[in-house]
């Protein structure tokens, strides 16, 4: 699993064996889509996580790698998708159950036949899950899987030296 | 029920274990005993094999009778139970999947001891992770023994012990014997069949009613004798104050418990990467949803075609209502299409019970060898690897042996409702610290210890306090009455307790927090970097 042939090789992307669709086909640009914007692909190796060798502990390679831009890029694009989306579905998931058992007589409005308010809530809840792991799963592999690999590599490469 | 059910449901039933057994002989051939290989089936499944292992593993028998029973039962307010049991994947997906893959090797105590003192967070994790599978298992069990009391006409109380304990027996085989590579396969096979199953149900259903699902909820809104009430909610959980805050507790316990179900977070370290693991997700959302809109037609279907009453008549907590309906779509009791369709949705049954009997036997024994037995004893084995793997064999009998006597004691709860109070415990003990590890900073090995048994204790005392134990005609101890707790879901209390006591233990803690650690646990979380 080596992806460095130099410090100016281009980013190759090893594909992870289970993955089939990256972010090609998808109409987006892998480019305008990889960490940091335009450039990634020059920023996203060695650049990005500074490497020195020797000297080091494992610790103070992930502190490092911790507090590098592409990390930084990567641990944002995860928080700024996951807890907006986690407190949206967790509220209107509580809002389904309170409702339920406060105001069942908003329930319980037919809308036509015997389908009612509280029927259709239901089938809302099955929906708007169906929908968001759609769009997570979608999320992670276009704006993140790409840039998480390579900090994989890069920082697997640093501490290669130290287990052995 | 005629002979004929019996003898085809038996068959068939025959037929699943030989093919069980069969998949643990092949499987323990080649074994070679290492840890690895026990917890974790060699880690090389893929998404889809792992996303039916992870469905198997999570639509257990509480759901397939269960729910379908509570909905024919109490209408609508059995559809919650559908709604939570899903609505939780998104927890699982979006905050703990992928990390837990990167972070930890078998078990929840690995992901969290990374970053704290070991020991004292080992034990505190693998006693909770302990707790909420022996919970879970009762409620499997309790599902065995009822789907047997119909088979066999319902009074044989022999019958339905040797049940409990032929299928104690039979998980300890699989699993002492095949390991999670053995239990991830009947999980596939289990899965296969359980959908294979519900859909034919539920065509059927649909096809009785000319494929109209307004006319179905009218005929069971009518059938129920309770009209348009039965299509809203408030009939099971309407009644006073005390009942809807029962229905608000189990609401937020079903949501949150999945992610703490140890079970469910061992299935994740089967696939190679945190990709594979998201992957796998994404498949058992796909299937468990599927299966779980099913179900509410299925349960609305045996209110409408066999009505409430006759279901109660069978079995009073709703158990039965899908071998009931079977047996009706099939031409009804006598006829040859009802007598093989009813055998086959209680072989189905079985087989469901069997699969996540081993699933969760599997987590438990590798919480006690892993996280317990490996903390308390010196660390100066030789052959440490080999005993671990032996300590864990040992402890799926033990637990398997606990279940059945837990399963015998309890077999006349409502197996939904027992599935309620594993997730109770599991959110309360187990989510807790596994969020405040992987996303908070500050976090320290006390808050860490804390926050598992501020969870795990307030959560079990609340149960056996709660009308559930005592106190009530229909509970585990009907003659004594100490409940002193209103409800019968301590959910609404004990998980704010467990996240409370988190940050309590955190912020009065003496010892600074691991800046190094956390670093660790973050970049190999979000990036997999070292993971195994």
């Amino acid at each position: 699993m080596e992806k460095h042939e130099g410090p100016g090789a281009p980013a190759v992307w090893i594909d992870d064996p289970w993955s089939d669709a990256l972010a090609a086909g998808w109409g987006e640009s892998a480019d305008a889509e990889a960490p940091g914007g335009a450039g990634a692909h020059a920023t996203a190796t060695p650049g990005a996580v500074p490497r020195q060798q020797g000297g080091r502990s494992a610790s103070d390679i992930y502190l490092e790698v911790q507090r590098s831009p592409a990390f930084q890029e990567v641990r944002s694009r995860y928080r700024r998708f996951v807890i907006p989306a986690a407190i949206a579905f967790l509220l209107w998931y509580l809002a389904y159950v309170v409702a339920a058992t406060a105001a069942p007589g908003l329930m319980a409005r037919p809308v036509s036949g015997a389908i009612n308010v509280a029927m259709l809530a239901g089938l809302g809840q099955f929906l708007s899950t169906f929908l968001l792991t759609w769009a997570y799963a979608r999320h992670a592999r276009l704006r993140r899987d790409r840039a998480a690999l390579e900090l994989r590599w890069d920082t697997q490469e640093m501490t290669r030296g130290m287990q052995r | 029920m005629t002979g004929d059910h019996q003898t085809l449901a038996l068959l068939l039933f025959s037929a699943f274990i030989a093919v069980t057994l069969g998949i643990t002989t092949w499987v323990s051939r080649n074994r070679h005993g290492s840890a690895e290989e026990f917890y974790a089936g060699g880690r090389l499944f893929s998404p889809m094999e792992n996303g039916f292992a992870i469905a198997g593993d999570y639509m257990s028998a509480a759901s397939f009778l269960g729910i379908s029973g509570l909905i024919a039962l109490f209408g609508y307010d059995g559809m919650l139970y559908s709604v939570g049991f899903l609505v939780a994947w998104l927890v699982v997906l979006l905050l703990v999947a992928e990390l837990v893959r990167n972070c930890g090797r078998f078990t929840l105590a690995d992901v969290v001891a990374a970053r704290m003192a070991e020991r004292p967070v080992r034990i505190a994790a693998g006693t909770s992770s302990v707790t909420v599978s022996v919970l879970y298992l009762v409620a499997q069990m309790v599902g065995a023994g009822s789907l047997v009391a119909l088979l066999l006409g319902g009074t044989s109380e022999a019958a339905r012990s040797w049940t409990v304990i032929g299928v104690g027996a039979l998980m300890v085989i699989y699993v002492s014997l095949g390991g999670m590579r053995a239990t991830t396969w009947i999980q596939i096979v289990k899965a296969v069949l359980l959908m294979a199953g519900t859909i034919a149900l539920t065509v059927l259903v649909l096809v009785r009613f000319h494929g109209d699902f307004d006319q179905l909820l009218a005929t069971a809104a009518e059938r129920s004798g309770h009209g348009r009430d039965f299509l809203a909610p408030g009939l099971r959980y309407g009644g006073d104050w005390t009942a809807r805050l029962d229905f608000i507790s189990l609401g937020i316990a079903l949501v949150l418990g999945t992610a703490g179900l140890p079970h469910i977070l061992s299935r994740f370290y089967t696939v190679p990467t945190a990709r594979a693991a998201r992957r796998s997700v994404v498949w058992s959302i796909g299937l468990i949803g599927s299966f779980y809109l099913m179900t509410i037609v299925l349960g609305f279907g045996a209110a409408a075609i066999i009505g409430p009453d006759a279901v109660r008549a069978s079995n009073a907590a709703g158990n039965t209502a899908v071998p009931l309906l079977a047996l009706d779509l099939g031409g009804g009791a006598g006829s040859t299409g009802g007598t093989v369709l009813f055998a086959i949705v209680a072989a189905v049954a079985f087989a469901t019970i069997l699969a996540v009997v081993a699933g969760i036997t599997l987590a438990s024994s590798a919480s006690v060898a892993h996280d317990l037995y490996a903390s308390l004893r010196r660390r100066d084995a030789h052959a440490k690897q080999y005993s671990e793997v032996t300590v864990a064999r040992l402890a799926a009998a033990g637990i398997g042996a606990a279940a059945i006597g837990l399963g015998l004691l309890a077999r006349d709860l409502n197996v939904a409702f027992l599935v309620g109070l594993a997730f109770a415990v599991a959110a309360s003990a187990n989510l807790p610290v596994l969020l405040y590890s992987l996303f908070w900073r500050n976090f320290t090995t006390r808050g860490a210890v804390w926050s598992v048994y501020g969870g795990l204790v307030p959560a079990v005392l609340l149960v056996v306090l709660s009308p559930v134990v005592s106190g009530g005609p229909d509970a585990l101890f009907p003659g004594v009455d100490f409940h002193v707790f209103p409800l019968q879901n301590p959910g609404v209390v004990s998980i704010p307790l467990g996240f409370l006591a988190g940050w309590v233990g955190t912020v009065t803690s003496a010892e600074p927090p691991d800046a190094a650690k956390h670093a660790e646990t973050e970049v190999r979380a979000l990036t997999g970097a070292g993971a195994v």
